[in-house]
């Protein structure tokens, strides 16, 4: 009881605790209704299983979402990111199959090439609005996020892509040492935003900004060509969760690619433990947020509940996260808690 | 507040205010796309095309009228579409499953909206909560709940139904829908509101600082969990038009109908920052999307994505404008109003409750032009009193 006491009174956005309590109630959950959910096979020189099906599919959401949580830690928001996933999907499908616009036939390497520089390019386009123009960044974003997929559907002239060559279709959905090549791709990323971010004093900067932006530029930083590159790293993540889903998905698709993944990105932000008011961030969260929606997702495919369902789970967990973030909610959970040794019931 | 009244005698000058010049903006520009269209299309420039822009776009008009005020009291909803899909899929399982009537459904569904939005005004203003995710939450609930009630489609065969939809009223040579009536008394009742009651100015007035609103004692907790309110039943409203407009109901309908709305109401002059903005200018907006659309539909030749391509290209044009606006007002406020700036300067405390009385009575005389002119001095005054007693 003291723990959850503990936990209130230091604020639950430093913490890693409620996500892991969080994912193991999922993963509880899954096993009670079937026992075998944790279990790995090794099916055709393949590692096979739930755990590895999740960690897969979660790549996309977990790339996506560190460059959001690091938009998010410089007090903005980025909401273009699934736009972003469409065009980048369009491009590559368009270089290698062809569109009324492209000739296509590009070799896999500089498809690849160009999707992640058109999401870079898309990325720092925003960060020309947020920090040259000086444009609140749900505005900015929302911006591409309504030209966006126009523009992915001019891409892929209004068709669905499909995408044949087997080189491209390796990078997510191959296996390589019997693990999915896109686990290697996000575990590199990751480790390496990880290393930039805690390595250099970088993601010092990065809270400085989110604290205060003002403060931070009088103290010599050039917080505006930090903010302007911290968008344009949200549009490569969302170009390479592009490239992965449209590999995987063996096809590219303007209309539906990435639909509603900025809301999923914010949501596993938000789980992970960054506050939504910036000035700090949690890249670890981020990746077990991430985890928890995809689980989260797996979860009610497989006890029956119509996926459409988990719009309303996520909701009710956007409420309640936010609800606990927030100070009055502390306040008032830890004034009930004082007088009585036992509370009677934890939050969450 | 000298230099502002000099510009306001001559109407040019008035034209040209920073407030109202988006607004002229954006009629100029909807003036000229129709008039583009016509001299490019043959049938374009007639009566009925342009009335068939109300009809086509009354559910958007009505939830772009909430929207205006949400984004003025410096707030974002976007749960509109979701709730629009909710509203046309309640009605639709009301009168096939339950057969009941229209006249009892409606008012139901509108108090549904009303209440949703209200939930989610409390929880922004109660808790300190960004609108921006408790809308989100918002939108994945109504969706969500959509879906739990019908994932299919449910046509509406109703005969009340079919002939409120059908209706037809005559103007000129040309004709509108019943919606159309609908959502022009909306307009009217919302200009009234947003101009003409203590709500609309506490909503301004709330837009423009927050701080300094509570500060002079209007009741911002009401007024904010009433915006919400508000556009949740613009959105309920939007819904039921809407299926009068389609006659069935689906939770998939009205997808990013929230984007259509803010860029609507962005392009119409509305301040994303608050404060600024006129209902009226929405109904431009609207006007100015459904134009781009009709355009490209006459065109043929140019496929469907055009329209979010170029919504888009506008809705970042209008951005540009405002940000232009803000940095000019932001420069014309650093020099004016000398007289408070330098008693503020000088003495807060005496200065604060100057200002504080002269806020007081400018609103009152002012009459139509809402607090506008007195936010000015009252940021100041915001600012130092919370230094002196902070």
């Amino acid at each position: 009881m003291s723990v959850i006491k503990q936990i209130l009174a230091r604020g639950s956005s430093n913490t890693l605790i409620w996500p892991i309590l969080t994912l193991l109630a999922l993963c509880l959950l899954n096993l009670g209704f079937n026992p075998h959910f944790l279990a790995v096979r090794v099916l055709d020189h393949h590692l096979f299983g739930s755990p590895i099906d999740i960690l897969n599919r979660a790549v996309p959401l977990i790339l996506v979402g560190l460059g959001m949580t690091l938009v998010i830690a410089t007090r903005g928001i980025d909401i273009s990111v699934g736009a972003v996933v469409a065009i980048s999907a369009a491009m590559a499908a368009a270089l290698l199959g062809g569109s009324q616009a492209f000739a296509g036939g590009w070799s896999v390497g500089a498809a690849i090439a160009a999707a992640l520089g058109v999401g870079l390019v898309c990325g720092l386009w925003n960060g020309v609005l947020v920090a040259m123009v000086g444009m609140q960044p749900i505005i900015a974003t929302l911006i591409l996020m309504v030209a966006g997929r126009g523009v992915a559907q001019l891409l892929t002239a209004g068709q669905v892509i499909p995408i044949s060559n087997p080189a491209y279709l390796f990078v997510g959905g191959g296996y390589w040492l019997g693990i999915p090549v896109s686990l290697y791709v996000a575990v590199v990323v990751v480790a390496a935003t990880a290393l930039l971010l805690e390595g250099t004093a970088l993601g010092l900067f990065i809270r400085a900004i989110g604290v205060n932006p003002v403060a931070t530029r009088l103290v010599g930083l050039r917080a505006n060509a930090i903010v302007f590159w911290v968008y344009g790293f949200s549009g490569f993540t969302a170009g390479l969760a592009g490239v992965l889903i449209s590999s995987n998905l063996r096809s590219a698709d303007g209309n539906n690619a990435g639909l509603l993944l900025e809301l999923d990105a914010i949501l596993a932000v938000t789980l992970g433990g960054t506050s939504l008011l910036g000035g700090r961030f949690n890249l670890a969260g981020t990746v077990l947020g991430a985890l928890i929606i995809q689980t989260l997702t797996y979860t009610t495919y497989s006890i029956g509940v119509p996926p459409e369902a988990t719009l309303v789970v996520k909701a009710v967990v956007v409420l309640i996260v936010s609800v606990i973030q927030s100070p009055t909610a502390r306040q008032w959970l830890l004034a009930r808690l004082r007088p009585h040794a036992a509370p009677a019931r934890a939050p969450l | 507040m000298k230099s502002h009244f000099s510009l306001g005698t001559s109407w040019i000058g008035r034209l040209l205010d920073a407030r109202t010049l988006p607004l002229m903006v954006t009629i100029f520009l909807f003036i000229a796309l129709f008039s583009f269209g016509g001299v490019m299309y043959t049938g374009f420039f007639s009566l009925q095309v342009l009335l068939d822009l109300l009809v086509d776009n009354a559910f958007l008009l009505i939830v772009a009228i909430g929207m205006t005020f949400v984004i003025i009291s410096g707030g974002i909803d976007l749960s509109v579409g979701a709730v629009v899909a909710l509203t046309t899929i309640l009605e639709a399982v009301m009168v096939q499953h339950w057969h009941w009537s229209v006249w009892v459904i409606i008012p139901i569904v509108l108090t549904i909206g009303a209440l949703f939005g209200a939930a989610m005004g409390w929880l922004i203003h109660h808790f300190r909560l960004q609108p921006f995710v408790i809308t989100l939450a918002g939108m994945f609930l109504a969706r969500g709940l959509c879906f739990l009630i019908s994932l299919e489609s449910i046509t509406i065969t109703d005969p009340t139904f079919s002939a409120i939809s059908q209706l037809r009223i005559g103007i000129g040579n040309g004709s509108v829908s019943a919606n159309v009536v609908i959502a022009l008394t909306m307009l009217v009742v919302a200009v009234y509101l947003a101009h003409g009651t203590r709500f609309g100015r506490n909503v301004y007035a709330i837009g423009g600082n927050e701080r300094s609103a509570l500060l002079m004692g209007l009741p911002v907790a009401r007024t904010k969990v009433l915006v919400y309110t508000f556009s949740g039943f613009c959105s309920a409203l939007g819904g039921v038009v809407f299926t009068f407009y389609v006659l069935s109901g689906y939770g998939l309908q009205a997808q990013g109908m929230e984007l259509d709305a803010i860029a609507a109401t962005v392009i119409g002059g509305t301040l994303l920052t608050g404060g600024v903005g006129y209902v009226v200018g929405s109904l431009f907006g609207v006007g100015i999307l459904g134009t781009i659309q009709s355009l490209i539909t006459f065109d043929g030749s140019l496929s469907s994505w055009w329209t979010r391509i170029v919504i888009g290209a506008l809705l970042c044009l209008f951005c540009m404008l405002q940000r232009l606006m803000e940095r000019r007002t932001r420069r014309r406020a650093d020099v004016g109003p000398p007289a408070a700036a330098a008693a503020a300067a000088l003495n807060p405390s005496v200065a604060a409750g100057t200002a504080a009385l002269g806020a007081g009575v400018e609103p009152l005389r002012a009459g139509t032009q809402p607090l506008a002119q007195a936010k000015l001095t009252l940021g100041v005054v915001a600012m130092a009193t919370v230094d002196t007693t902070g």
